[in-house]
């Protein structure tokens, strides 16, 4: 996901009269004073780092697509995160008003670098600012890691349990804390088998487009399937269309060989291939969703 | 109303509570059913959220936040389990 419109509430939205009125925090972007160490016990497998508030300074700011932003960020005293984790951004206005959004993370690991990659809303409340208004050195609040459900974690070199194939599904933006997965896959040098099927609007609007193909070239264990619903590149062997039923029966690793399931993009495209999956006998339980509203 | 997954919710809780709420399974009162409350659906409007059971709709839990007080109820919810790891 990239941007959840939903999380707005109502009033938020009638709150603020234009859409550029809100700026990062200047108060809340100083750091706290270091909190004494922490006891050093070994974190449970299962742990994911405790979520705090932090500043985040924007080190860079790319274009991701013709309507997205990737945004790489320097977050003060981020205690890393999993894959498929998100976070939270908080801006507020010179009265005090604030608007907070949540954004998958498309990076994984220990270090405090963060990279976001934000799809513009046209009428959205923070998207905008975040995509078009963001400079290198600017100051954002981030509250995260957050959520320790929606992760995927590499195999272990000791561990005894064999691992279970993995399906990433992505609906356009939601392919961002998918990516997370399968850069994390790569990294790890996991050889269980991943595959990824991205549904996206036309070639153009493809997310960490080089990258993708640059994994899937580079390693026999990861496989990714386009799915393209607007426009076709030269020579594409289907014609644009939405994923049906039987394409993602087509497209999927088989029930049979009990994959585990990442499911993220908008409500619609999570409630319509989710359903399909436990049509197409797929456990629920092994079924896991990220909706962020939208159409 | 469209309705996002228990996932959104993480940040919120996590300003309240000292562990991830949304990785604990909850049992539903409505139904029985036990599930992380990812996985629960979540209704968000000016008035607040609702969290409701993925199985049976009923209502596990509401959050209000009004300027420096919020308001956590867990009415649908028997019992929370927690990792402790």
């Amino acid at each position: 996901m990239s941007d959840r419109p939903s999380l707005s509430t109502d009033a938020a939205a009638r709150a603020v009269p234009g859409g550029g009125a809100l700026t990062p925090a200047a108060t809340g972007a100083t750091a706290a004073p270091a909190a004494p160490a922490a006891p050093a016990a070994p974190p449970a497998r299962s742990a994911v780092p405790r979520a705090a508030w932090h500043s985040a300074a924007v080190v860079a700011v790319t274009r991701e697509t013709p309507t997205a932003a990737r945004l790489e960020l320097e977050v003060d005293g981020w205690p890393g995160n999993a894959a498929g984790q998100h976070l939270d951004v908080r801006l507020t206005a010179p009265d005090g008003y604030t608007a907070t959004r949540s954004y998958s993370i498309a990076s994984s690991g220990p270090g405090s670098r963060v990279v976001l990659a934000v799809d513009k809303l046209p009428d959205g409340e923070v998207s905008p600012f975040l995509v078009d208004e963001l400079r290198t050195g600017d100051l954002l609040e981030v509250h995260g890691p957050l959520g320790a459900f929606f992760v995927w974690r590499p195999v272990e070199e000791r561990s005894l349990a064999p691992a279970r194939p993995v399906q990433l599904i992505a609906g356009g933006s939601g392919v961002v804390p998918l990516f997370a997965m399968a850069r994390a896959h790569a990294d790890a040098e996991d050889l269980t088998p991943l595959r990824m099927l991205y549904s996206v609007r036309t070639p153009d609007d493809v997310y960490f487009a080089d990258e993708l193909m640059a994994l899937a070239e580079a390693s026999d264990a990861f496989r990714l399937d386009l799915v393209y619903t607007r426009r076709i590149p030269a020579a594409w062997p289907t014609p644009p269309g939405r994923i049906m039923r039987e394409a993602l029966a087509a497209a999927v690793i088989p029930a049979a060989e009990r994959p585990l399931v990442y499911v993220c993009g908008s409500t619609g495209f999570v409630e319509r291939v989710a359903s399909w999956l436990i049509e197409l006998g797929h456990d629920a339980g092994s079924i896991r969703t990220e909706r962020f509203g939208g159409t | 109303m469209q309705h996002l997954d228990g996932n959104a919710v993480a940040g919120q809780l996590a300003d309240y509570f000292s562990f991830d709420v949304t990785a604990a399974t909850a049992r539903c009162n409505g139904c029985g059913s036990i599930a992380e409350f990812a996985r629960a659906m979540v209704y968000r409007s000016g008035a607040g959220t609702v969290v409701r059971c993925g199985s049976c709709d009923q209502v596990l839990a509401t959050i209000v936040e009004a300027g420096d007080r919020a308001w956590i109820g867990f009415s649908g919810v028997s019992a929370i389990e927690v990792r402790r790891g």
